[in-house]
């Protein structure tokens, strides 16, 4: 895998004349994993959204550059993962089929043994036909991290990364972001204590206006 | 390009099995185009009515057909909260010509349904040149589904989607719909070929706009 390096500056974010956050800024280098923390409605989810590149920040900037090159805004998509609460999957199809769609979505060459692989990783390969739509919430969360993973991208993000899961499910994402950091870089939107120090960096879209709060 | 190619067809594929198990578009569609023809038939009774008003009806009932199912591709991404997904999945303009392939063929069987039974059960719309009526029949399912697809994407940010659609259609639509009433009625006269030719030419011009408008500004609708 390329060395990755995330880049924010001077990051700002305005929604109806409500600034949510200003002055962002960090760099997280390869084979770090960095937690963003912050009271509901901080702006941990707009920021995460920031950098998987669905929306625009309304002042400064964000690049991902991979072995140097910059990652052109187009195409960051296809160098990042994204798990979240309000990420949606397609409840019409089966497990297998959402990943089948994904995999020819992204114009990927995933085996169909690497799918299984990955839908037994995530502990619902015995039930990979079945329709999403009689998945529990935590089923539905762990089809989530399949979905972030397919395209093995440099950068997971992950918003909120346990809910909805059981134990089992909790230690399986301890070992997806402590494999992922060796392989690139790991953020993670969340309040939970815990998952905070596991992280090698933190941010706290609560502190004060100058924004000091990058812990390292 | 290959790539993209393969992406559109599966995103049109997506949309194809989606329908088949969710029937979102598809029964709107066919109940509008069913209870429109029966009210028709009842309205008609044993008048007799001229081929250009009935030219003029085929249309209406394609026109609010559409308008009951097209938004329905990128309405019902919004509605389920699965835009976040594509757009983490694919570049904007495999999605708009995937959903713009969908509504093709959509509309496409719609106009087949409802064209073949306008014709058997409309006793006074006797086609009389099939080669102008069914030409007319395909450029105007593309010039509709391109401009239905691309206004579905808008109406799709709005709150108020299901209002704003046909009301954002209709001005769009006008054009289009004035030549296709014109090209039929050719077709229900019996006039030759080349008569048809201009509205040919509109047509399929509207049909390259359109799509070359939705092609610039399809990523500025789609991303926030």
């Amino acid at each position: 895998m390329p060395t990755a390096i995330l880049h924010a500056s001077n990051l700002a974010k305005v929604f109806n004349r409500r600034s949510i956050f200003s002055n962002i800024n960090f760099v997280i280098p390869h084979g770090r994993s960095f937690a963003i923390t912050g009271r509901n409605g901080s702006g941990k989810s707009t920021l995460v959204k920031i950098l998987a590149g669905v929306i625009s920040p309304n002042d400064g900037n964000f690049t991902i550059t991979l072995d140097g090159t910059e990652v052109k805004r187009d195409d960051i998509y296809r160098h990042v993962g994204l798990v979240a609460p309000y990420l949606q999957l397609y409840e019409e199809f089966s497990a297998w089929e959402n990943l089948d769609l994904f995999r020819k979505l992204r114009g990927v060459d995933v085996p169909d043994v690497s799918l299984d692989g990955l839908l037994e990783k995530v502990g619902l390969y015995k039930r990979k036909h079945d329709l999403v739509r009689t998945y529990s919430s935590g089923m539905k969360q762990r089809l989530k991290y399949a979905f972030a993973l397919l395209h093995e991208p440099e950068v997971l993000l992950l918003d909120e990364p346990t809910s909805n899961l059981d134990a089992e499910g909790m230690s399986m994402v301890s070992e997806v972001i402590a494999v992922h950091r060796t392989k690139g870089i790991v953020i993670v939107a969340t309040n939970v204590r815990e998952e905070v120090q596991r992280c090698d960096a933190s941010l706290d879209l609560d502190a004060d206006p100058a924004r000091q709060g990058v812990r390292s | 390009m290959m790539g993209s190619l393969r992406s559109t067809t599966a995103m049109f594929l997506k949309d194809f099995r989606s329908e088949l198990r969710t029937r979102y578009a598809l029964t709107a569609l066919m109940l509008f185009v069913i209870t429109t023809l029966s009210i028709i038939l009842f309205s008609i009774g044993n008048e007799s009515v001229s081929p250009e008003i009935l030219s003029g009806v085929l249309w209406i009932i394609v026109f609010f057909s559409a308008m009951s199912g097209l938004s329905r591709t990128f309405v019902s991404e919004e509605e389920r909260g699965t835009v976040l997904t594509l757009q983490l999945l694919a570049k904007p303009l495999t999605v708009f010509f995937g959903k713009l392939l969908f509504n093709f063929a959509l509309l496409a069987s719609l106009n087949t349904v409802a064209g073949t039974l306008y014709i058997i059960l409309i006793n006074d719309f006797v086609v009389k040149n099939y080669a102008i009526f069914l030409l007319t029949m395909l450029l105007g399912t593309l010039g509709l589904s391109a401009a239905s697809t691309i206004i579905a994407a808008v109406v799709s940010k709005a709150n108020t989607k299901g209002t704003l659609y046909p009301v954002m259609a209709f001005p769009i639509l006008l054009p289009l719909l004035l030549t296709v009433i014109s090209a039929t009625r050719l077709a229900v006269e019996g006039a030759p070929f080349s008569e048809a030719a201009g509205e040919f030419r509109v047509l399929f011009s509207y049909f390259v706009v359109i799509v070359a408008v939705s092609y610039l500004v399809f990523e500025f609708i789609w991303k926030d």
